[in-house]
């Protein structure tokens, strides 16, 4: 093979696996859209917000330090050496639980019957309000993320790919971060567990109930008000869980909660209301806008990734109004 | 008691139709614009221009203008920052191209441009609807600001990247610029905003706004009974992006001086420009103005008290900032999904009882 | 040639008619080949079984649904494929099964949008306000003023259309169609949900729109005594065909009509 054609796939590659991590975003928006209609705009800022608890877990920090010293002149910073990582995942889920509680009952409780733009705004206003109450609790400095994963670039894939180019083309071999491979591999078994879960649990066929019409879910005696602390736990867990890949990749920081920004094309493609498209979206999103941007970006001056997955999911939604995967709106008076 | 409209009879149409019918509203509208003509120059400063008075000015009419859109015909766009910038760079481009050009010519012609690339960007709504809608205004977000980044005829090859608007007079005062008095670029804002206001509430008491409302409460039943989908939502994004390029052009000429398009127009500005039409009211010309003023005054006023009065460091201040003013809107949306406007419309038929309680 | 019926209206010529009108949604027929004709200044009523394809019948008069088959001849011309506000434009005002008013916005501003397809002032004076738009506004409020003197709604001019209660919101419904003057009113169960007084309050509008006005109607109801009592002729749909067309009497005593409502063999 040659060269070029190496790159391409390298690119390609690559892609795909940025597009691994997009699904797992898009994912959370997925199970809450289906369970209560609410487009949870705040789901970025959860993975965040989940990072963030899991360091402050892992190196043992006082919430609310800064807040503390600040206020009554002390030096308190950590209080302990902090946990071992596996605790602190569990504690984490453990506060992605209670919040999901407390969202249930201080806003959404209350939310029942608004219309969708205004709960949809109502996240927004739960995103603000958690991205400063996060950098009240942990501090909004920078912190690295490390829960034990490989990273860095496979060496053996390296020299693999390297025996494909043709020979004396000097072909370096293909790059691939460690780190995203084990994203996807995360990925996958999480989208099959959430499968399996919501197939064989009777919770998961609750979920399913509530999804297709809240109405006749009540009228069966399913309890609505569980059931969205439920979707919130496991939306906030699947926040965990891309806050983890992301942070390990670039830092616990603000600009995390900006990949719900980057989730939201693949949601249009994808449709709202489908696991399998959220996921063959984020990697179409991925693989085009990586492609683009070596293809024709550098002509346009670069950094084409901005825009690129917007305009490919506006393209898409000129033919598909209901995106890739949504089931087709039959209008009616 | 207090507040009344009886005794307040109509004979004809036309005084039932009029801007405010109730006649206390309308002497307190009067008495307010009075005083913001006529006394407000007096007594401003320099911090009060730049602090209060104008970002409330600019906002009002950026809110004005998604409130058009977003709160009477329904289309919820979060491309506000991206069209501010257009608006900015619009007026930019003219200032620097035609210097002679009067100031009020400059900012209405950046509207105009902004109004056609909003129609341009408005198009998609002729098929996408409601969330979709709203995640593909974002797509113009991004690519306005992108383009205005990369490509530099806009900034006219300036080697920061940045824009600073040229000193231009008016009456041989100086409006723009560092030499621009703090009561003519407030004079100048002011004047816009006022004409604009009351343009808008034209635009929506009559066919055209009932066109927008009729597409925003039903679109098909608004169709069948005669509303051109295509013509009601196309005017309604070039109304509102012509008034949000306006904002922006003040923005950058009047208020900031200088722009560049990730600080100045990000991706925030858009959801503030939403929220000030949250918190104000949807659909209502009196709740662009009240949101507008929250959103300005609320930090302003936080940081005065935060950092002013505890001394407390200011990245604190500001994500408890944050965190307020997430509180703040879901607050308002569990109590008062229409906003402050509502409010002062309950606060009303209240004052016309009291102090009976029926 | 108009020729009076026994009370003296007059009834003239074809003013709408449909022929062999084919409707599928992906597979399912909703309509197969339905041809009747509507005659200027009469009550026509349709009627039929849930399901059987009124209210589709209806969507397609109104342009909201395009027929995969048939024609649309409408004042004696065939129409092209139009969308529903073109339709509007050309004469054909409709009310909705389920209440498809404004609800943020007044009973007063609901008739107002009534007339839309009749206000042509442009953006421009519209922003200016005073004078052109201004007279224009006041025009039409004044057209809108005696719909609502006719309905009698006055009381209720300027509240929000969404806190009405329901048969009053059918009222405004009424109104909003009313407003546009249309030669051609189509009623979409407007008596649905009702009672007998409200029922009562409905039928005499409908008839005193078609006697004063002239307006000719078509309408789908449920309630066969209101049918056989409004109605000068009756279109029967069921599974989507046609199964009879006539008089009141003529529909009544048809051997397939009765098959159809009681089952067979009484």
């Amino acid at each position: 093979m040659s060269p070029e054609l190496l790159n391409v796939l390298e690119v390609m590659l690559n892609g795909l696996l940025a597009g691994v991590m997009y699904s797992l975003v898009a994912l959370g928006f997925v199970l809450i859209y289906k369970a209560s209609g609410i487009f949870n705009y705040a789901q970025g800022v959860m993975a965040l917000f989940a990072a963030l608890t899991l360091v402050g877990f892992q190196t043992g920090q006082i919430p609310f330090a800064h807040v503390i010293n600040t206020m009554f002149g002390t030096h308190v910073e950590t209080w302990g050496p902090g946990v071992p990582t596996f605790l602190a995942i569990i504690l984490t889920i453990g506060v992605m639980v209670l919040f999901a509680y407390l969202v249930e009952r201080v806003v959404l409780k209350h939310m029942v019957n608004q219309a969708p733009i205004i709960l949809f705004m109502t996240t927004i206003g739960l995103a603000y309000f958690m991205e400063g109450f996060g950098d009240l609790m942990w501090g909004a400095d920078i912190k690295t993320m490390d829960v034990g994963l490989p990273s860095g670039a496979s060496t053996w894939f390296e020299t693999t790919t390297a025996s494909w180019a043709a020979e004396g083309s000097n072909y370096p071999g293909m790059y691939v971060d460690m780190l995203d491979v084990s994203a996807a591999g995360i990925a996958i078994l999480l989208v099959v567990v959430l499968t399996l879960f919501s197939q064989y649990t009777k919770t998961g066929r609750a979920l399913r109930a509530v999804a297709d019409d809240h109405q006749a879910a009540l009228t069966v005696g399913i309890s609505l008000r569980t059931i969205w602390v439920i979707v919130w736990s496991i939306a906030g867990c699947v926040a965990l869980v891309a806050g983890i890949m992301w942070g390990a990749k670039s830092g616990v920081q603000f600009s995390l909660s900006l990949i719900a920004l980057k989730a939201l094309p693949v949601l249009i493609l994808g449709g709202f209301t489908s696991i399998p498209g959220a996921i063959v979206g984020g990697l179409i999103i991925g693989v085009g806008e990586k492609l683009f941007e070596y293809s024709i970006g550098g002509m346009l001056g670069g950094a084409t990734e901005n825009w690129f997955a917007y305009g490919l999911a506006l393209f898409f939604l000129m033919f598909r109004p209901q995106g890739l995967f949504g089931e087709r709106i039959i209008e009616r008076v | 008691m207090l507040y009344r409209e009886s005794g307040d009879f109509k004979t004809s149409y036309s005084a039932d139709q009029q801007t405010f019918p109730i006649r206390l509203d309308r002497h307190m509208v009067y008495g307010i614009l009075a005083f913001a003509f006529l006394v407000v120059p007096f007594l401003i400063n320099d911090y009060w221009e730049k602090s209060v008075l104008l970002p409330f000015l600019v906002w009002a009419m950026a809110a004005l203008g998604l409130n058009i859109l977003t709160g009477f015909c329904g289309q919820v766009s979060l491309g506000t920052g991206g069209f501010m910038a257009v608006g900015a760079y619009a007026c930019y481009k003219l200032m620097v191209a035609f210097p002679w050009l009067n100031m009020f010519v400059v900012v209405i012609l950046a509207g105009l441009i902004t109004a056609m690339v909003g129609v341009l960007f408005g198009l998609p709504s002729l098929r996408i609807k409601g969330f979709y809608l709203a995640v593909a205004t974002l797509a113009s977000q991004f690519f306005l600001i992108w383009l205005f980044n990369k490509v530099p005829w806009f900034y006219n090859y300036s080697a920061s990247g940045m824009i600073a608007a040229p000193e231009r007079t008016l009456l041989g005062i100086p409006v723009t610029g560092a030499e621009a008095p703090p009561w003519m670029t407030y004079l100048f804002c002011l004047t816009l905003v006022t004409v604009f206001a009351f343009i808008a509430h034209n635009l929506v008491r009559g066919r055209i706004g009932r066109s927008w409302m009729a597409i925003r409460d039903m679109d098909i039943a608004a169709e069948i009974i005669g509303v051109p989908p295509l013509k009601a939502k196309l005017s309604a994004f070039a109304v509102s992006s012509f008034y949000i390029g306006m904002s922006g052009a003040m923005m950058f000429a009047l208020y900031l001086g200088s722009a560049e398009p990730s600080d100045s127009f990000g991706i925030a500005k858009s959801f503030l420009v939403l929220f000030m039409i949250i918190i104000g009211g949807l659909g209502s010309i009196l709740g662009s103005f009240l949101g507008a003023a929250f959103l300005t005054l609320l930090p302003v006023l936080l940081k005065n008290i935060m950092v002013g009065g505890f001394g407390w460091p200011p990245d604190l201040a500001a994500h408890l900032e944050l965190l307020l003013i997430g509180a703040l809107i879901m607050f308002f949306l569990i109590v008062e999904p229409h906003g402050l406007a509502q409010l002062w419309r309950v606060t009303k038929e209240r004052l016309r009882l009291w102090p009976f309680p029926h | 040639m108009a020729e009076p019926t026994q009370d003296g209206r007059k009834i003239g010529g074809t003013l709408l008619e449909v022929k062999n009108i084919t409707l599928s949604f992906g597979g399912v027929k909703a309509l197969t080949d339905i041809s009747f004709d509507i005659k200027e200044g009469e009550i026509r009523a349709i009627i039929g079984p849930n399901g059987a394809g009124k209210s589709s019948m209806l969507n397609v008069i109104s342009g909201f649904y395009h027929p995969q088959q048939g024609e649309v001849w409408f004042r004696g011309q065939k129409r092209a494929s139009m969308r529903p506000y073109e339709v509007a434009r050309q004469g054909i005002a409709r009310t909705f099964q389920n209440i498809a008013l404004f609800k943020g916005m007044s009973t007063l501003d609901n008739l107002m949008t009534g007339r839309i397809t009749h206000m042509h002032k442009n953006l421009f004076w519209q922003a200016i306000w005073k004078g052109p738009a201004e007279r224009e506004e006041i025009a039409h409020r004044e057209r809108v003023e005696h719909i609502i003197d006719f309905l009698g709604i006055q009381a209720i001019r300027k509240t929000p259309v969404g806190r009405l209660p329901y048969g009053l919101q059918k009222r405004v419904e009424l109104g909003r169609a009313l407003a546009a003057e249309a030669k051609l009113l189509l009623l979409d169960e407007p008596m649905a949900g009702m009672n007998l007084e409200e029922k009562e309050d409905m039928c005499r509008f409908i008839l005193d729109v078609n006697d004063e006005f002239g307006t000719t109607i078509a309408l789908i109801e449920h309630d066969m005594g209101v049918v056989m009592d409004l109605s000068d002729r009756v279109v029967v749909l069921d599974y989507g065909k046609k199964l009879a067309d006539g008089t009141p009497n003529e529909v009544r005593n048809d051997p397939a009509v009765i098959e159809a409502y009681l089952g067979v063999g009484h």
